[in-house]
């Protein structure tokens, strides 16, 4: 009987050992929804990275190397582009991955209704099938960030025969070629994944599936994490990290952004807000000088962020080392002020309404006020300050970008004159040529000196005021092992595995 | 009682209207464009019009009503603008979780505050009566969602006793499922258990003075006989009334016990509904709560009948 009960344990604990190979992640936020053409959040890239494999992927140093590609080659004109495709892929649903496929996505990309990939792929002017392992994008003009591009979203594939069958209802629940398929999604619970058999690098997946929990309150995430039902979550609080430190249950891996964070302030509607912030580059200079990066950093950030004063942060070999950050100088913000014939600058700075981005405007509220600049704050939600952007009803507003990994993703369409995100109505026409010719551009040294030329141009002018950039965190159980940190903040579980 | 309960619905049907009307027009005049929440980080000017398009958002405002209330009235509530799921099943896939939530509370917060109100009233300003008094008063003046995050510290990181937060249906796994609500339900219930037992309290009080209780007792009947046969179902009306008004409180008002523990409830539905512009949400919420409200009180209107039968419905003595 003994023994029998014993056997009976035993088999109760292998079995509990062998259901605990799921790893739960904390997500700060609940995804949008589950089509990598329609995504839009950086949360949801975390999830697609373990359902939707792509053409290309990064390395924790921002190399591109092939995933469902296995190489590529650019014509001498840079006008068209050949990939050659991986053998023996198969999507969720047992549909075979090939040239046919990869033409269906990039098509589907470009022509889904809604399609947020669709800008991202413009230059890509025709899709050709090569043979049944290669493609041909034929381009509208030579366009070097593509591939980088197709190292994200609009590199993911997903399997023809679902999205023919499901329409606009594919995200519901998406079928790719990723390393886990999908199981089932209880909006703002839990969306579980489960191992793929028949994954592609399946001997690099060792834990049998991924259970993503959003929970909003970055306290509450780490509460679950420290009690132990989760074994990771992304985006800790960087106040939070001294308590993660000193857990010794908890290892915290951590990767520089590749985005930013900084004041953007309003340039395009000068009559109305009638602010010689908007009207005179000495007063954004000034601003700029009054501010002290560091000690954002400190008070806010505990110092774990990385202060910075261009579009890509200080490490990154796109950082123009011409243009340091000078650091603050109070004397000469004011001398900068008298000389734009103007005492007392007053200004509403607008900022996410959370603790963290009252703090940061209260900090710059202060340190501005010493130069001579009376900053008001508004603490406004964030659909609203999004409309009051879009209208052009601010002075200034502290926010970011989550970064791309090319150059391209965080410069062009902020910095040229029909930009997208051009929210602060700066425009120059030699930065839109030089950062036009930079897209163009094959040769890395010379897209650097044209990056640089802009830099050299829209930086003194300050209409961004680049701040800092994140650092990204993600801890996780100390059971969990071989997980790397990456600067784009996805997470990714080949090699990752959980005892 | 039927025709009551069926002029009680017909009365009901402007209320529902005007309340449809204002959440319209309410989230209209709020700033904020669902078109540029959706868009994401790019803003694609693009997707942003075919965003407006699809979901109507460049008509007229009353186009856009009367064509969602000739949605409702064929049971169509919309989808949802963000997940594209229906509204109506967003709104009975958080229902039951948020019944749930609010049932486990009430029944913590009558466990509480029934016997302590009585103690309270019976032996009046006695230490016990000082100390239900205490806490009530705690109850009510401790935040939801600090106590939330001081039992989670407490409980579960360093105790280890519950899970954290989340939430495991019911049919699938009763333990786990209970397991995670407790907290939840007792921090929901701890500020109902407190309005409940002064209540329960203040209207024992008011019950034991009466001439009858006075009549009980002068016939020799054991105290408690007294009071738990003859005081405490007079002194219940009231007490249903405020639970009727609660319960229906409960449904919306879990809104911040469910974002602290994470419970994908219907609290959690409509503050990121608010949040994220998603218009279809709210209002099918809004419309359903309300409808909810008015249910519940009918349904409270007829247990102060089974209470206490001289109440009658025709409005005249029976």
């Amino acid at each position: 009987m003994k023994k029998l009960l014993f056997a009976l344990l035993a088999l109760l604990l292998i079995g509990t050992g062998l259901a605990q190979t799921t790893v739960r992640v904390g997500l700060a936020e609940d995804p949008d929804v589950l089509d990598p053409d329609l995504g839009r959040t950086y949360v949801g890239r975390i999830v697609f990275a373990s359902l939707c494999d792509k053409l290309f992927d990064i390395t924790p140093g921002l190399e591109i190397i092939p995933q469902l590609a296995t190489g590529y080659s650019t014509s001498d004109d840079g006008l068209s582009l050949t990939i050659n495709l991986r053998e023996g892929v198969k999507f969720h649903d047992g549909t075979e991955f090939n040239a046919e496929a990869a033409k269906y996505n990039i098509e589907r990309s470009k022509n889904l209704p809604g399609s947020n990939r669709a800008s991202e792929l413009a230059q890509v002017d025709s899709v050709e099938v090569v043979d049944d392992y290669t493609v041909q994008l034929n381009l509208t003009q030579p366009f070097s960030p593509l591939i980088a591009l197709l190292a994200d979203r609009a590199g993911m594939m997903v399997s023809p025969t679902a999205a023919e069958a499901e329409g606009e209802n594919f995200g519901n629940a998406p079928v790719c070629a990723g390393p886990f398929k999908f199981v089932e999604r209880v909006a703002q619970d839990r969306i579980e994944l489960e191992k793929f058999a028949d994954y592609w690098d399946a001997e690099n997946i060792m834990i049998d599936g991924v259970v993503f929990l959003p929970i909003p309150d970055s306290s509450v995430r780490l509460a679950n994490l420290q009690s132990g039902d989760l074994e990771m979550i992304e985006r800790a609080a960087a106040t939070d990290l001294a308590t993660i430190e000193a857990d010794p249950n908890l290892v915290l891996p951590s990767a520089a952004s590749l985005g930013y964070q900084g004041i953007t302030i309003n340039l395009s509607n000068p009559e109305a807000r009638d602010n010689p912030l908007s009207n005179d580059v000495r007063v954004r200079e000034a601003l700029d000088l009054s501010i002290d990066r560091d000690v954002i950093n400190n008070v806010v950030f505990d110092g774990q962020f990385i202060v910075g004063n261009q579009a890509v942060p200080p490490s990154s070999p796109w950082y123009v080392e011409d243009y340091p950050i000078t650091g603050r100088d109070v004397e000469k913000a004011k001398a900068l002020l008298a000389e734009a014939g103007v005492e007392n600058v007053a200004f509403e700075l607008m900022v996410a309404n959370n603790p963290q981005g009252v703090q940061v405007g209260e900090i710059i509220q202060a340190m501005a006020g010493e130069a001579g600049f009376t900053v008001s704050i508004a603490a406004t939600e964030f659909a609203t300050a999004l409309d009051l952007q879009e209208q052009g009803q601010y002075d200034a507003f502290v926010v970011g970008w989550s970064g791309r990994i090319d150059p391209d993703g965080n410069i062009h369409a902020f910095q040229t004159c029909e930009g997208n995100l051009n929210e602060t109505g700066w425009c120059d026409a030699a930065v839109d040529e030089a950062l036009n010719a930079a897209r163009a551009e094959a040769d890395t040294a010379a897209r650097y000196e044209l990056y640089k030329n802009a830099a050299m141009s829209y930086l003194p002018d300050r209409h961004i005021i680049y701040l800092y950039h994140t650092q990204l965190f993600f801890p996780h159980t100390n059971k969990l092992e071989g997980f790397n940190a990456y600067p784009d903040g996805i997470i990714r579980f080949q090699g990752v595995s959980l005892n | 009682m039927l025709p009551f309960i069926f002029q009680r619905i017909f009365t009901a049907i402007p209320t529902l209207i005007i309340v449809t009307v204002m959440v319209f027009s309410i989230q209209r005049l709020l700033p904020g464009d669902p078109a540029l929440i959706l868009a994401g980080e790019e803003q694609d000017p693009q997707v942003i019009e075919y965003i407006r398009d699809k979901y109507r958002l460049n008509d007229p405002i009353p186009v856009q009503y009367f064509a969602w209330l000739g949605q409702v009235l064929q049971g169509n509530l919309g989808q949802s603008i963000r997940t594209n799921q229906p509204v109506t099943q967003l709104i009975f896939q958080k229902l039951p979780v948020t019944i749930e939530l609010a049932l486990i509370s009430i029944l913590i917060a009558v466990l509480i505050s029934i016997p302590v109100g009585v103690i309270s009233a019976v032996r009046k300003n006695s230490l016990i009566d000082y100390t239900g008094t205490f806490f009530a008063l705690s109850g009510l003046s401790i935040p939801n969602f600090w106590l939330g995050i001081m039992l989670i510290l407490l409980i579960s990181v360093r105790w280890d006793l519950l899970p954290a937060s989340g939430f495991v249906p019911f049919n699938e796994e009763p333990l786990e499922n209970l397991k995670r609500m407790i907290m939840p339900a007792f921090v929901l219930g701890t500020g109902l258990a407190a309005v409940l037992m002064r209540q329960m309290r203040s209207s024992m009080l008011e019950v034991l003075k009466q001439d009858y209780i006075r009549t009980a007792e002068a016939k020799g009947l054991i105290k408690h006989l007294v009071v738990l046969r003859h005081a405490l179902r007079n002194a219940l009306i009231p007490v249903i009334t405020i639970l009727g008004l609660q319960l229906g409180g409960l449904l919306s008002g879990a809104v911040l016990t469910e974002q602290v523990f994470t419970i994908p409830g219907f609290g959690k539905l409509v503050v990121d509904a608010v949040f994220n512009r998603d218009y279809a949400v709210v209002q099918g919420v809004v419309l359903f709560t309300a409808a909810a409200y008015i249910f519940i009180n009918l349904l409270v209107d007829v247990a102060y009948a089974l209470a206490n039968p001289r109440i009658s419905f025709s409005g005249g003595k029976s």
